[in-house]
């Protein structure tokens, strides 16, 4: 599958096909940046983030390294704060009290013109090049070779934290019922084993915040929304050069 | 063995060449002798009794520590045994593997209290993992190769395990054998300790830690420890024996003040630069940074590190020409208590700021915060009052580590 569906195969003979594929990323960044500024300087890039999110856009973009290669797409704006998805999460996978796999941050703008708050739904980002796996002693913490999940293996964990400590995110926790550190697993165990297609988290939202899927399926919604060179699509914390698959958009 | 240097006077007559000799009891026997141990040994046991009941309730209510900040005093105070140990590795080292005469006197103290803090630092991680038993299953059966910890581990189990050996074999004065020993526990104690500093150096996404700093800035503060934990124990010991220096061990001692006052200039010139490099940084950087300049930390920063750890040593040590024997001892524990402080704020400021602050959200407006609890002081405690308590029990043992010339086979 190649990068862009966009850049024609034969250019159209139209005055703007001189326009070359580059200039008009160019443009489009530009045009965004102030939106990034505004949001916090979270915004990644403007155009679609497939080729700075991932190392080469001629390996990851074409072929995606897992199949089904789970993400999720969070329309952050859409977001209420309503809370199902955590108590999705917490009931579907067992979440104690002290803990949660998932959770809500909340930005206030008071500068902002109109709508002064946003929600940030936030999970494990299943990054391709994960700092929690790299420093886990034990590889009780380990990316799945089909799926690309992020899982643990509560057995081998030793719970000496580092991947806590490793996390850009913190998206882990000590679960003292488990006696392991507990995370996100887009709910691999609880429901997409068992032949579920969304996370709980997904399942439960009432605002279609949480598009769950398979970013190597160019049918996908989750794949049309990353890849599409229009919308502005980011992800957090994306200088620490992890490559989250949990990516953030605006409907 | 008519050139031996020992310190067999008539005043210290324990002070022989056999060791585990009963009698050596009767000389060393003061009642602070044994007040301190006693001491050293409640401290100990408090300690471990507190760690079993922090395993038995679960770390989420015995311990200070939260998925914010996951790493707490009882980190802090491994990296500071083990920090301390591998510089009494490495500086000892100087005289007994790599032959500079004029620190032998102090190898083999220097050796066993290497043991003793190895220990003492196990001791405290040992209450810090949660499932310490776990470690000694799947670090052999599922090793991660790219782990810092995995490796730390690993490299500080040979370090231990050559340092024993090589006390062994200084005891039985096999020094050749020792030599090559302590050799490969310089080798694994350099490895372990920069793996340590890379524990916090690769995580990318703690940028108060990240870089290659870490590494280098251990190696390096482990010398200044060891200077100071050689001078100040031999000191103590010869308090605990009521011994008299000889000339070479004073001599050793004014080296080792030479050493410390070397690396004291390192540290304060890596710190200075770390301040300077950090602030041409990111923001989540820079709130790290000030929190010990002018924030919650400044005292520990300012009082403890600086001034107390650092500073005041630096001048006691200058001053002290290397004869002032009582002020050096006095800088050194200034320089350990300081450097305590060093490695709980090197640890815990690495954490406080929210990985989140940059987002601007409310839910993490500024520092996260972390106090210690009861049981993770009561731990720490244990620590030092076993390492208090090996090294009293030692000087018991082995005679007051009488030293002598190597190359002689006994």
């Amino acid at each position: 599958m190649p990068l862009s569906p966009r850049i024609p195969e034969s250019p159209e003979p139209a005055d703007e096909s001189m326009v070359s594929e580059m200039q008009r990323r160019d443009f489009l960044k530009l045009g965004l940046a102030i939106t990034g500024v505004f949001a916090g300087g979270t915004l990644l890039s403007a155009v679609s983030v497939v080729d700075q999110v991932f190392a080469s856009k001629q390996d990851f973009a074409e072929k995606y390294p897992y199949k089904p290669h789970y993400s999720m797409v969070i329309q952050q704006d859409n977001c209420i704060d309503c809370e199902r998805c955590l108590e999705a999460c917490r009931q579907t996978n067992e979440v104690p009290e002290y803990g949660y796999r998932t959770r809500i941050l909340e930005q206030v703008k008071p500068e902002a013109i109109g709508r002064k708050v946003e929600f940030i739904p936030v999970l494990c980002n299943h990054c391709n090049n994960p700092a929690c796996v790299r420093a886990c002693p034990t590889k009780a913490t380990y990316k799945d070779p089909q799926n690309g999940i992020v899982m643990v293996d509560k057995d081998k964990c030793i719970g000496c934290k580092t991947c806590m400590s490793a996390c850009p995110c913190n998206d882990r926790y000590y679960n003292e019922e488990t006696k392991s550190v507990d995370k996100c697993n887009f709910c691999y165990d609880t429901r997409l084993s068992k032949g579920e297609t969304l996370t709980a988290c997904a399942a439960a939202c009432p605002a279609k915040v949480r598009i769950f899927g398979d970013l190597s399926d160019p049918g996908s919604q989750v794949y049309q929304r990353v890849h599409d060179l229009e919308a502005a699509v980011w992800v957090l914390r994306p200088e620490t050069g992890t490559k989250p698959n949990v990516f953030y958009t605006k409907a | 063995m008519a050139d031996n240097v020992t310190v067999k006077t008539a005043e210290a007559p324990y002070l022989d060449t056999e060791w585990a000799r009963p009698g050596v009891l009767d000389a060393i026997a003061s009642r602070l002798f044994y007040i301190a141990l006693f001491l050293f040994g409640l401290m100990a046991v408090v300690g471990i009794a507190a760690g079993v009941h922090a395993k038995y309730i679960g770390s989420l209510e015995a311990y200070g520590v939260s998925r914010e900040v996951p790493w707490g005093i009882l980190i802090s105070t491994y990296v500071f045994f083990v920090v301390t140990s591998t510089g009494l590795c490495l500086v000892s080292s100087i005289g007994h593997v790599f032959g500079v005469q004029a620190f032998e006197p102090i190898a083999k103290r220097s050796v066993f209290l290497a043991v003793a803090t190895i220990v003492s630092g196990f001791l405290v991680i040992f209450f810090e993992i949660e499932n310490p038993f776990r470690m000694a299953i799947y670090n052999v059966i599922s090793p991660n190769l790219t782990s810092n910890i995995w490796w730390m581990g690993t490299l500080y189990g040979a370090y231990m395990m050559f340092m024993a050996v090589e006390f062994g074999l200084l005891v039985m004065h096999k020094f050749r054998i020792a030599t090559m020993v302590g050799f490969l526990g310089v080798v694994a104690g350099i490895a372990a300790h920069s793996n340590l500093g890379a524990v916090f150096g690769m995580l990318d996404g703690r940028e108060f830690w990240y870089g290659p700093f870490m590494p280098i800035y251990f190696i390096a503060s482990a010398m200044m420890s060891g200077a100071a934990a050689i001078i100040l124990f031999t000191w103590l010991a010869y308090k605990v024996n009521g011994a008299k220096m000889d000339e070479p061990m004073k001599n050793a001692l004014a080296v080792t003040t030479k050493v410390g006052v070397l690396l004291i200039i390192v540290i304060l010139f890596f710190t200075t630069w770390k301040f300077i490099i950090g602030f041409a940084g990111s923001e989540a950087k820079i709130m790290a940074l000030k929190s010990l300049l002018t924030g919650p930390y400044a005292f520990n920063f300012w009082v403890l590190e600086i001034a107390i750890g650092m500073v005041a040593p630096l001048i006691l040590f200058i001053k002290s020409r290397g004869q002032n024997i009582g002020n050096m001892a006095l800088a050194s524990a200034m320089m350990i208590f300081g450097i305590f402080f060093m490695r709980y704020d090197l640890v815990v400021v690495g954490q406080i700021v929210p990985v989140y602050y940059e987002l601007g959200v409310s839910d993490y407006p500024g520092l996260l915060r972390y106090s210690p609890s009861v049981h993770e002081i009561l731990v720490v405690l244990g620590g030092i009052g076993l390492t208090g308590t090996i090294f009293l029990l030692g000087e018991w043992f082995f005679g007051g580590h009488e030293h002598e010339a190597h190359g002689e086979e006994g």
